[in-house]
């Protein structure tokens, strides 16, 4: 899995910080961050000369990601000397990694450690000095990549990731053999055991890629949107939510204009709370800015705690609310059970609901409750799960794609060398996660397993 | 007293599918080439399997064809039976094998060598080689001493041969052949390290002593593929092949005599190939399965000596007896030939560069058993190459070197040199990351250009190659902008094939794109065809309905040809580079790779000391231009 692709990374510290950079470098930089990055004017950044910047907004296919400024440079004027587009977001973790998850979804290779120094050597953008500097800084991060993986290797992950890469191996081995030895006494190849290896290797790499998203919710927290029309009582669920335990971790305002940001420990998780301004129709010009970004939050967040009150019946403005929101992220809260209930749950079919009164701190437990399993933290295994980085998980979701497709050309009636071209790729990708080579594998285990040869 | 025999080009030492073809691309590129063999009945001798090609070897006698080598042509020219292996499974792993005349190939190859200029054969055994300052000096048991500018050494099982039948084993070479005995010594004090290797054959029995009438037919095909792109007539089948099986008494057998067995006695200290076993080796690694296959397969038209396919041994003789005679159809059969395993020594093929010349020996080339790799066509590839680039040295070219992209030759000498082998390596589709673009119909496109650049192949081959590219591409081009629109017809025949009907117009292209309709299929819904012959169009459907594959193929290559391009020096040390792992730091200098593609396939080298590995060579070329 050497090659010269293009290379994307967050460029600047990991933590928080006022602004966030996401590099990309290589051929296709700039058609690589236009498939993600919207310019407000609506010009492409392929058509933008170099050294220019633009303003606009990061996607990552249909959903907002942030606000964002693109910076382009051409080659060879650039660090690298290849193509580079930098998109400047806001900082901290989410944003950043949310950015960068969607540049390599659209194409781009998580660079390496010191892939961009590298590059800049390569290209001839730095001297010689600084050469030595790089080799040293590509085999420290090395050895802690490798720390990390002999750690990993004791972790479940790696488990897993061999529980998968054996059942690749076998599918690849009965391709190869019966490619290979037409004419032996082979058993014939049964569709039934390709469904069942491939169906392995999916879902074990659908659960890793699922547990990298819970290792996430473990480290980083879980972004919450509270939204709910005016009045409904949203900042009293923030301040429920917020007194439960005083781990107030960052209190920042402003950062996002008239969102409240809150960190807070509740039901065991860090919550990173966002309280909106009430989603109405409006005139007023300001509050219209900030309704619009309460719909972004709602967006974005991972999960949406959606307020009603109770004690009156849905109007317009509930049901509009309630069209924009998604079942598999959102609890709906039906604040106020201290006065009388007008709603019951049967309006809000298939949502998850819960009854609570803010003011009382009444409904505490099944909101901790609700949360959990929407966020399938109950099922999180915090040791699979830690180590896993940005790195692996785009390896990790590569794989799963080429499972995926080679599960669907195998149901769709291609002939097996061109699946095996899916399949092999799959391997190709875990076994760069493990440092072994495709094509030795599969002969070596054909070998063990078959009895072929004349 | 040795005598001085003459100044040559090219000295080539061994005669058999390696030798013939290096020493026949040696003398077409005008080099005065002498080749050596130790008895010249056996030019190109087959002495295991009567047949050439089959899953990945097809596709090399295909390649070699395309370059201008010898072995499909010969091969066309004295088939008994073909067959085109794994239709149906996909374009990438169709392969040719062919049942050919062991003595007709044997003869006609070496009318083709002694019918060729600038080519001598001379039935010698070379005894020393030395490096002088004239160049290298080959001497035979006669004492005639050759004086040549290079020297290709295709010495396959003969050299140090040692054959073994159970209990009694001798020197000797394949088929009753004289083993070459002097050679060894004289390459050992030329500082090249040798190991042994070991394979086997089965026994030839009397076709009369069989009894076909309980054994399953194993036809040829109907329409037949030629190896050849010069081929113009289609060999025909004349005969046909049988199967029979193994059964509990032959397994019984075995158990009871296997302590007869040299391999597992440990007499034989070569290590064996592991997809070639021996049947004492199929039914102790394999104790479960029921059954093994084998085929009875002619070794001739006008011999009635059959080959036993799948039974290679190395027990006794007359447990081979009660082996061959526990299975169906075999009873009472008459062995002629008896089975047996031989064992010879060859070189750790790292020590090669992908020119397949000597790293630490200029002038000095290897090809085929010699190199540790095993097969008539395997041998044949490397013949080519090493021929090919001996003449280029003697003529001041830079050596061919074919990426591993480009061909399955260029796979196997890549295997070969960058990764070693520890048992004879054998070619198979799975040892090529880019089955789908090399496939078996597109070997001209892939090397004849080469061919034709480097003068092996003829001017009026190549046209009919450009000929036959064009018709193919203008043919995509028409099925790519013909659009098919909805008719009873056309429906009823896309539900017949299990596809959804039409309900508006499609590009044909697109249609072909379903795994369930083909090329041939619409061919009634298509006035303007032209007539095209069957391998021109069976690639316009193979290009259109896998070009998403064979695209995504190509940006692999793409980016590994930038690797490949990134050049290592060779004098270099590697426990000198900072940065690099111990292992990796071992593993390069033990296999010294030309360029970072190729370290990037050793095992044992991350891709991080790849990136260190990368700076250090930028580093150094910069330091060396200031």
């Amino acid at each position: 899995m050497l090659s010269e692709k293009t290379v994307a990374a967050i460029s600047t510290p990991s933590g928080e910080g006022g602004i966030g950079v996401i590099r990309i470098s290589g051929k296709d930089a700039i058609i690589i961050a236009e498939k993600v990055f919207k310019s407000a004017s609506g010009s492409p950044l392929t058509t933008l000369s170099g050294y220019s910047a633009v303003f606009g907004y990061v996607y990552d296919k249909e959903e907002l990601i942030d606000e964002a400024v693109a910076t382009v440079f051409l080659e060879p004027k650039s660090y690298t000397g290849e193509n580079v587009c930098e998109i400047s977001c806001h900082g901290g973790r989410y944003v950043t990694s949310a950015v960068l998850r969607a540049v390599l979804s659209a194409g781009a290779e998580m660079a390496a450690p010191g892939e961009f120094t590298k590059r800049a050597f390569l290209n001839g953008k730095l001297d010689l000095i600084k050469a030595e500097g790089v080799m040293g800084l590509i085999s420290a991060k090395s050895k802690e990549e490798l720390r990390a993986q002999l750690s990993l290797k004791r972790g479940k992950v790696s488990e897993e990731i061999e529980k998968i890469e054996a059942a690749l191996l076998e599918l690849s081995a009965d391709f190869a053999a019966y490619s290979d030895y037409p004419d032996e006494d082979l058993p014939e190849l049964s569709q039934d055991n390709f469904s069942r290896l491939i169906s392995l290797a999916e879902d074990g790499l659908y659960k890793l890629l699922i547990s990298f998203d819970s290792g996430k919710i473990l480290k980083e927290g879980v972004s919450v949107a509270i939204v709910g029309k005016p009045n409904v009582g949203k900042s009293t669920l923030m301040n429920m939510l917020s007194r439960e335990n005083r781990s107030i971790v960052t209190n920042i305002a402003g950062t996002t204009r008239d969102v409240i940001e809150n960190e807070v420990n509740f039901a065991g998780l860090n919550l990173i709370l966002a309280d909106t301004a009430g989603i109405r129709q409006t005139s007023d010009a300001v509050e219209g800015v900030g309704v619009e970004l309460a719909r972004e939050r709602l967006n974005s967040a991972q999960l949406v705690l959606a307020v009603f009150d109770c004690s009156e019946e849905l109007d317009n403005n509930d049901k509009e609310i309630l069209s924009l929101l998604q079942k598999d992220n959102t609890i709906i809260v039906l604040n106020k059970t201290d006065k009388e209930r007008r709603l019951t749950e049967d309006l809000f079919g298939g949502f998850n609901t819960v009854f609570i009164s803010a003011k009382n701190s009444e409904g505490e437990e099944e909101l901790k409750t609700a949360i959990r399993q929407i966020t399938t933290a109950d099922s999180i295994d915090p040791a699979a799960a830690l180590l896993l980085s940005e790195r692996q998980h785009d390896l990790v979701s590569k794989a799963y794609n080429a499972v995926k497709e080679a599960k669907n050309m195998l149901l769709g009636g291609f002939t097996i060398d061109a699946v095996e071209v899916c399949v092999e790729e799959a391997l190709t990708v875990l076994y760069t996660l493990s440092g072994k080579r495709v094509t030795n594998e599969v002969a070596d285990e054909v070998f063990r397993r078959f009895c072929v040869g004349k | 007293m040795n005598y001085f025999a003459g100044n040559f080009d090219v000295a080539v030492i061994g005669a058999g599918h390696a030798g013939i073809e290096a020493a026949l691309a040696a003398a077409r590129l005008n080099q005065k080439t002498v080749m050596f063999c130790i008895n010249l009945d056996s030019v190109g001798n087959m002495p295991c399997n009567p047949s050439i090609g089959g899953t990945a070897k097809g596709h090399l006698v295909r390649e070699i064809d395309a370059l201008g080598g010898e072995m499909g042509v010969a091969a066309d020219k004295t088939t008994l039976q073909s067959r085109m292996l794994n239709l149906g499974k996909g374009p990438a792993v169709h392969s040719l094998r062919a049942q050919i005349d062991r003595k007709a190939y044997t003869a006609l190859m070496k009318h083709t060598v002694e019918l060729q200029e600038n080519l001598i054969l001379k039935q010698a055994e070379v005894t020393e080689l030395l490096n002088c300052e004239d160049g290298w000096h080959c001497i035979t048991k006669l004492g005639a001493e050759f004086v040549c500018k290079t020297v290709i050494l295709a010495t396959g099982t003969f050299l140090g041969g040692k054959i073994f039948v159970g209990e009694v084993n001798y020197s000797s070479g394949p088929d009753g052949m004289f083993s070459a005995e002097g050679l060894t010594d004289s390459l050992i004090k030329l500082g090249i390290p040798l190991r042994r290797f070991k394979t086997g054959t089965p026994a030839r029995v009397l076709k009369s002593s069989i009894n076909f009438d309980v054994l399953e037919v194993q036809e040829g095909d109907e329409r037949i593929i030629p190896f050849s792109y010069k081929t113009e007539k289609s060999p025909q089948n004349t005969v046909v092949c049988h199967i029979s099986y193994t059964n509990d008494d032959t397994k019984q057998v075995i158990l009871d005599n296997i302590h007869r067995s040299p391999l597992y006695s440990g007499v034989i200290e070569g290590v064996g190939p592991r997809y070639c076993p021996s049947i004492e080796d199929k039914i102790m690694r394999f104790a479960d399965k029921k059954r093994h296959q084998l085929f009875i397969e002619p070794c001739g038209a006008d011999t009635e000596e059959m080959y036993l396919q799948g039974m290679s041994s190395s027990l006794p003789e007359e447990v081979q007896i009660q082996i061959y005679h526990s299975i169906k159809g075999l009873e009472n059969v008459q062995i002629m030939r008896n089975a047996y395993a031989i064992e010879y020594d060859c070189i750790d093929p790292v020590c090669l560069s992908a020119s397949l010349e000597f790293k630490e020996h200029s002038g000095l080339f290897g090809a085929g058993q010699f190199n540790g790799s095993s097969g008539y066509e395997e041998a044949a590839a490397q013949g080519l190459v090493a021929g090919i680039n001996a003449a280029r040295k003697n003529l001041g070219l830079e050596p061919l070197v074919l990426s591993r992209s480009s061909s399955y030759i260029g796979t196997l000498i890549d295997d070969l040199v960058t990764k070693g082998c520890a048992d004879p390596y054998r070619m198979m589709t799975s040892r090529s990351e880019y089955r789908l673009l090399l496939r078996q119909d597109n070997a001209d496109e892939r090397l004849m250009p080469i061919g034709f650049e480097i003068g092996l192949i003829d001017e009026d081959t190549y046209n009919k190659f450009q000929n036959r590219k064009t018709d193919k591409e203008n043919e995509i081009e028409r099925v790519r902008k013909l659009t098919l629109s909805p008719n009873e017809a056309l429906n009823k025949k896309l539900e017949e094939l299990g596809t959804t009907p039409l309900s508006t117009g499609i590009k044909m292209a697109e249609l072909i794109k379903r795994p369930e309709v083909s090329y041939f299929d619409l061919a009634e819904f298509d006035a303007s065809r032209p007539e095209l012959p069957f391998e021109t169009a069976m690639k316009v459907e193979t290009e259109i309905k896998y070009e998403g594959y064979i695209a995504r193929q190509k940006s692999q290559v793409e980016d590994m040809l930038k690797l490949e391009n990134r050049r290592l020096p060779l004098d270099v040390d590697y426990t000198e580079v900072e940065g690099l792992r111990l292992e990796a730091r071992e593993k390069l200098n033990r296999v010294r790779p030309e360029n970072i593609g190729q370290a990037s396939r050793i095992s044992g080298v991350s891709p991080s000391d790849i990136s260190v590995l990368s700076i250090w060579a930028q580093k150094r070329r910069m330091e060396k231009n200031s």
